[in-house]
C-alpha cells in the first residue's frame, strides 16, 4: 500500500518578505519497504502554524523527525533557515517527540534544571515555571510516581523558557487535560505571535485558530 | 541566543547520569558485589595455598573486571533511548562525539573507578603477591576506561534492538582480549620481578586511542540507533 499526499488544503497567502524558517522540498520517505509520502513540498514561514494530519501509521511522526533532523529523508531536502550551518540549526529548533525526554528517577525540578542547562538556557525562577505548568508542589517527586498528564507537562515545560524560533512538536497534547491543552494553545499563539514557527501532529483540532495555518493530511482517503 | 557551551554538555550530562545512579545504587552495586562474590569463590574452589591462587589472581580479577563490565553494558544508552533522551542528545548544538565521551566518562566514573577502588580487597582475598598490587591497580587504572570505551560502541549499536545482550558480548569480547593478555602479562612480569613498562605503555597508548576514537564511532551508531 502506497499512502499519498493531498498537500495544503488551507495554502498560506505567501506574503512577499515573509521570512521562511523551513522549506523542504520533493521530500520522500519509505520505512520498512512501505512509501509513506512522496514528493512532498511545504515551507513554514515565520509566525505560522503547519499542522499535520493523518492515520495512524501514515508517517506523521516520521515527516516530523525528518523536519528534526533525525531521519536522513529518502530523497528531497530541506533546508532550514537558509543556512547549511547544523549548530545554528539546532540551536533555533525545538524538537519534543512522542517520548517525552523526562527521567523517570529524577524530579519534576531536576528534569527541569538539567535540560535546561542543556538548551543553555537560564532559569531566573524555576518554581514561576513550574507554577506555569501546574507542577508546582510536585517538583520533588520522582517522575515516575506521576501521571503520564504530569511527565509531559515537565516535558513541555521547555516550551516556556526557548528561545528557538521552530516548534516540532509531535502529539504535544497526548495525556493532558483540557486545562493542560488549552495552557498549551495559549502558549502557541503567544510563540507565533514572537515570530515563532510551529509544527505539530495532533489527533485533536486545535481550538484556537492562527493567523497562518497550514493543514498538510498524509495518507490516503483520510478527510 | 541560547549558547551552550562544551563543557557545559559534557557536565551537565555527567551530573545527570549522577544523580540517576544516585538514585538507583542497585545498579551500581550488582556488578561489584558479582566481583567480590566471583573472587571469593575462587579460594573455596580452588584450595587456599598461596601458590596457586597467587599466580592465578591477576588473571581472575581482570576476567572478572571483563565479565562485570559486560553485566552493565546493556544498560548504558537503554534507559536514555527509551524515554526520548537519546534523541535529543542527538538533536543538541554540540557534536555527538562530546555527548558519546560525556557519556563514556559517566560509564567509568560509576563502573570502572569502583573496581578500580575494589582491587585491593580482591588481591588480599586471592593472595596476591604485595609485588603485583600496584601493577594490578595501575594496568586496571588504564584498562577500564577502555572497556568503558569500547562498552559504549557496542551498547549503542545494539541499543535499538531490545535484547542485544548475547550480541553485545559476542561484539564486545573479541575487542577485549588484547587488553587482557597485556595486563595480566605487566602483572605477571611485576611478581617475577621483569621490567614491566612495555607492557604498560602500550595499555596506556590503547586507552588513548580508544578514548579517542571511540566517542566518533559511539556517536555514528548512536544516529544510527535513533534513525
Amino acid at each position: 500500500m502506497t499512502s499519498l499526499d493531498s498537500v495544503t488544503s488551507h495554502p498560506v497567502a505567501q506574503q512577499q518578505g515573509t521570512e521562511i524558517l523551513l522549506h523542504a522540498q520533493h521530500l520522500s520517505s519509505t520505512r520498512a519497504n512501505r512509501l509513506l509520502f512522496r514528493d512532498l513540498e511545504l515551507s513554514i514561514p515565520a509566525s505560522s502554524v503547519l499542522y499535520v494530519a493523518g492515520p495512524n501509521g501514515s508517517g506523521k511522526s516520521t515527516l516530523l523527525r525528518m523536519l528534526a533532523g533525525l531521519y536522513a529523508p529518502s530523497s528531497g531536502t530541506v533546508s532550514r533557515f537558509a543556512t547549511d550551518d547544523n549548530e545554528t540549526w539546532q540551536r533555533q529548533t525545538l524538537f519534543i517527540g512522542h517520548k517525552p525526554a523526562v527521567k523517570q528517577a529524577l524530579t519534576a525540578l531536576d528534569n527541569l534544571q538539567l535540560q535546561a542547562q542543556l538548551d543553555g538556557a537560564q532559569i531566573d525562577d524555576p518554581w514561576q515555571l513550574l507554577e506555569t505548568v501546574g507542577l508546582l508542589g510536585l517538583e520533588d517527586i520522582p517522575a515516575q510516581q506521576l501521571s503520564a498528564g504530569q511527565q509531559r507537562r515537565i516535558a513541555l515545560t521547555r516550551l516556556w523558557y526557548s528561545r528557538a524560533r521552530l516548534w516540532i512538536l509531535d502529539e504535544p497534547f497526548t495525556a493532558l487535560d483540557q486545562a493542560g491543552i488549552n495552557l498549551l494553545q495559549e502558549r502557541f499563539a503567544e510563540h507565533c505571535a514572537n515570530g515563532g514557527a510551529l509544527v505539530l501532529t495532533s489527533h485533536q483540532p486545535l481550538t484556537w485558530q492562527p493567523q497562518q495555518l497550514q493543514t498538510l493530511t498524509l495518507g490516503g482517503g483520510h478527510e | 541566543m541560547n549558547n551552550v557551551t562544551t563543557w557545559q554538555v559534557i557536565s551537565t550530562i555527567i551530573a545527570r547520569d549522577w544523580r540517576v545512579a544516585m538514585r538507583r545504587r542497585s545498579d551500581i552495586l550488582n556488578p561489584l558485589l558479582f566481583v567480590l562474590m566471583v573472587v571469593t569463590l575462587f579460594p573455596l574452589a580452588v584450595g587456599p595455598g598461596p601458590d596457586v591462587l597467587g599466580r592465578i589472581a591477576a588473571g581472575v580479577i581482570w576476567v572478572v573486571a571483563l565479565l562485570s563490565s559486560l553485566l552493565g553494558s546493556e544498560r548504558l544508552f537503554r534507559d536514555d533511548y527509551l524515554d526520548g533522551t537519546l534523541e535529543q542528545l542527538v538533536l543538541l548544538p554540540t557534536p555527538l562525539a562530546v555527548t558519546a565521551l560525556a557519556k563514556i566518562i559517566i560509564h567509568w566514573l560509576l563502573s570502572g573507578l569502583p573496581l578500580v577502588i575494589l582491587t585491593p580487597v580482591c588481591a588480599l582475598l586471592l593472595k596476591l603477591p604485595m609485588d603485583g598490587w600496584a601493577t594490578l591497580m595501575l594496568t586496571l587504572l588504564l584498562g577500564t576506561p577502555i572497556l568503558s570505551a569500547l562498552t559504549a560502541i557496542g551498547a549503542a549499536l545494539t541499543v535499538s534492538l531490545g535484547r542485544g545482550g548475547a550480541l553485545l558480548s559476542l561484539l564486545l569480547l573479541p575487542l577485549f582480549i588484547p587488553l587482557i593478555i597485556f595486563a595480566s602479562a605487566a602483572v605477571e612480569g611485576a611478581l617475577v620481578g621483569a621490567p614491566i613498562l612495555g607492557q604498560v605503555l602500550l595499555l596506556a597508548g590503547l586507552m588513548v586511542l580508544t578514548l579517542t576514537l571511540a566517542p566518533l564511532a559511539v556517536a555514528a551508531a548512536i544516529r544510527v540507533s535513533v534513525n
